[in-house]
């Protein structure tokens, strides 16, 4: 049987001009002519000579594999590996430069949950417009109908303008619609991403059940590794726009943390997130004088933001992993409270977590913020990251070294009890 | 099971076509999402297709009618007006509209793949909603001044209903992938469209302008409207020559439009 995804040398590039400018003024365009006619001749025939040549940006670069039927693949990478300009291409949103594709079936995609939702119509027209969008046939949709607003959950609101709706039942309406669309070849990108943790997990649920019920076939892309490794058997690790590595999904995932751990990172700064909060610092450090990250000294993580917009249900904290790509921990700002915290007003937010001494065993760390809004969304994907390195300072330490790592995949540090000694 | 090939964008070909006729279902949809939010937006809902050409029909004939003695073909004014503001409207509400379509729809565009054309060809069927439910104002004021229309004229009309059509997709397809890429073409939109009414005979009649008249007829409205007034009021003979000059025009905008139209569409995405 031939592979239902064929990719061959498939390229895409981008002027940067294009990138950084977004758009031009007609005017600014009219007014350059008319002020510099000649100049402006003679720069569109250097660039039709090709002695300028524009700068350019291979989001993609030769980029081949097959997918047989009934896979799911993996799609893992950094941000700007081109994970996403791979899936716009495979839905034809953006024509490649170079290379072809060949999709042997239908093909939809989970870019984004609620696309051409619009907040003035009902539950029940969105439903019909939105998967009208998608690519769902009349026929598919009044088969699909009950099933779509049971998933979601919204049975008494179907006649509510769905800007009555709150974010969570919007959301889920959103991806409900999506979820029956009953593509051969289904794409997906950060679906998991909206939502809680509880609505994930049924997404999750639904994506394994679609797969194994009915054997379809999905290319999913994530940052998330846990949900990788529990979905895909094989994955693909892009790298600047190149396949660096393509095989069984826990040696592809192991190879990229490798890679994260390999690059020790304690302080972040910069802008990642939407109009509702912006993260704009991360650090961890040991709170012991010298500053040097051992098991006994206990570890201070900050967390800096700039809230732009008053957020209701915040979600701000961050999940530490093992080198290995375990999830060790996760925690947020507000888990000791009793009640829900009120409205988070607009302002600078910084909250700081310590790590207890003799919590942490030696090895390699990563902290991996997690900013989003209840039920809505996640704000940061995967910036703000940051790596640590905890030391044994007293202590044989590992005898019996890993292949891979410079600790122990465990999370506590080892203390035995010590033997009292009795006269 | 049909297979799907993703290359390089070519320019122009026959599977566009298809394409466009696999996806009539979304037509529909867009068309009907427009209106539905439009009319629920509003106090007074499908009123507004029946309000705004009935007001400006008003105004127009006091001031120009009535105070400024315009000739109108020795028909009542408010008529003569009315079925010209009738094709005008539909024409230039279906240029702003479609410029402004693929703005709106960015965020469908950057997210889900479906032929681009069919956004601004839905605001056009959008527009000619508009223009359905207003001809019932005409009707009305046929019936009140005791037209009755002839049989031949009214064989023309679905002629005359082609050739606006297409012109406002012709011309709407150049505008809407021009305002893509330089974003002030909306604001000068409006104003072009202003002086386009008084190149147009709407509020005068196509034979005020003499030997001009020919020149007008560049313009795809001249040709129309004329058409539609010797149709429905029967005032004067069809003008074919004007007619078949506007046609020429309306051909050759949707000919140009389509063509950039396509050769933006392979970097909508990227750019908007």
């Amino acid at each position: 049987m031939p592979p239902i995804i064929q990719v061959k040398n498939l390229s895409k590039k981008y002027d940067i001009a294009h990138q950084r400018g977004g758009y031009v003024a007609l005017r600014d365009v009219i007014a350059t002519i008319a002020r510099r006619p000649l100049r402006f001749a003679k720069a569109k025939m250097k660039t039709a000579i090709g002695t300028v040549t524009k700068e350019e940006f291979w989001a993609l670069k030769d980029i081949s594999f097959r997918v047989n039927a009934g896979d799911v693949v993996g799609i893992i990478g950094r941000n700007g590996a081109g994970k996403s300009t791979l899936l716009k291409i495979l839905t034809g949103i953006t024509p490649p430069t170079a290379g072809e594709a060949v999709m042997a079936g239908r093909v939809s995609s989970l870019l984004e949950v609620g696309t051409g939702f619009h907040p003035e119509l009902t539950g029940r027209e969105n439903i019909f417009l939105n998967g009208a969008i998608l690519g769902m046939s009349r026929a598919d949709m009044a088969k699909n109908f009950d099933a779509i607003v049971e998933f979601a959950g919204v049975e008494q609101f179907l006649d509510t303008p769905v800007k009555y709706y709150s974010s969570g039942m919007y959301v889920r309406l959103a991806f409900s619609v999506a979820a029956h669309l009953e593509p051969d070849i289904l794409l997906v990108d950060e679906v998991l991403a909206v939502g809680d943790a509880e609505f994930q997990k049924k997404c999750l649920g639904k994506m394994e059940e679609v797969t194994k019920k009915d054997g379809r076939t999905i290319l999913f892309v994530s940052h998330n590794m846990v949900a990788v490794q529990q979905l895909c058997k094989q994955t693909i690790l892009l790298e600047r726009g190149k396949i660096k590595m393509i095989g069984p999904t826990e040696k592809v995932v192991r190879a990229y943390l490798y890679d994260y751990v390999e690059t020790e990172k304690v302080e972040w700064e910069g802008l990642a997130g939407d109009e509702h909060v912006r993260l704009t610092h991360t650090r961890v450090r040991s709170m012991e004088p010298a500053g040097r990250f051992h098991t006994a000294a206990p570890i201070e993580i900050e967390i800096t933001a700039d809230i732009l917009q008053p957020v209701r249900g915040l979600i701000f904290g961050f999940t530490l992993f093992s080198e290995f790509g375990y999830e060790l921990a996760y925690t947020l700002y507000d888990d000791a409270e009793n009640s829900l915290p009120p409205t988070v007003e607009q302002g600078p937010f910084i909250k700081k977590f310590i790590i207890p001494a003799n919590t942490l065993s030696h090895g390699t760390y990563r902290i991996e913020p997690d900013i989003g809004i209840h039920e809505v969304k996640r704000i940061v994907q995967d910036e703000g990251q940051l790596v640590f390195t905890v030391e044994q300072i007293a202590g044989l330490g590992l005898r019996f070294p890993l292949p891979h790592g410079k600790g122990r995949s465990s999370f506590f540090r080892p203390a035995w009890a010590q033997e009292q000694q009795h006269d | 099971m049909q297979s799907i090939i993703i290359r390089p964008k070519k320019k122009i070909s026959i599977e566009d076509a298809r394409e466009l006729w696999r996806y009539r279902e979304l037509l529909y949809f867009f068309t009907w999402r427009d209106l539905k939010v439009r009319y629920k937006q509003t106090v007074i809902g499908v009123g507004w297709a029946l309000f705004q050409p009935f007001v400006t029909m008003i105004v127009f004939s006091v001031f120009f009618g009535k105070l400024a003695h315009i000739p109108s073909d020795s028909v009542p004014y408010p008529i003569f007006v009315y079925v010209g503001l009738l094709f005008w409207q539909f024409f230039s509400g279906a240029l702003s509209e479609t410029s402004s379509t693929l703005i709106g729809n960015q965020a469908i565009i950057t997210k889900v793949y479906f032929p681009r054309l069919i956004l601004p060809l839905s605001a056009v069927m959008t527009k000619f909603i508009d223009f359905a439910v207003a001809s019932l104002i005409l009707i009305g004021m046929m019936i009140y001044y005791g037209y009755v229309p002839r049989l031949m004229g009214l064989a023309i009309l679905p002629l005359l209903l082609l050739i606006t059509f297409m012109a406002a997709v012709g011309m709407g397809l150049f505008l809407a992938a021009l305002n893509v890429r330089y974003r002030d073409v909306r604001y000068v939109l409006p104003f072009f469209i202003q002086i386009m009414l008084f190149l147009t005979p709407v509020i005068y009649p196509a034979s005020i302008a003499g030997k001009y008249s020919r020149l007008l007829a560049l313009n795809p409205m001249t040709g129309v409207i004329q058409a539609a007034r010797a149709a429905i009021l029967g005032t004067t003979p069809i003008n074919w020559t004007l007619l078949a000059i506007s046609s020429f025009a309306c051909l050759a905008a949707l000919v140009i439009g389509t063509a950039y139209f396509k050769t933006v569409e392979r970097y909508f995405a990227d750019i908007i």
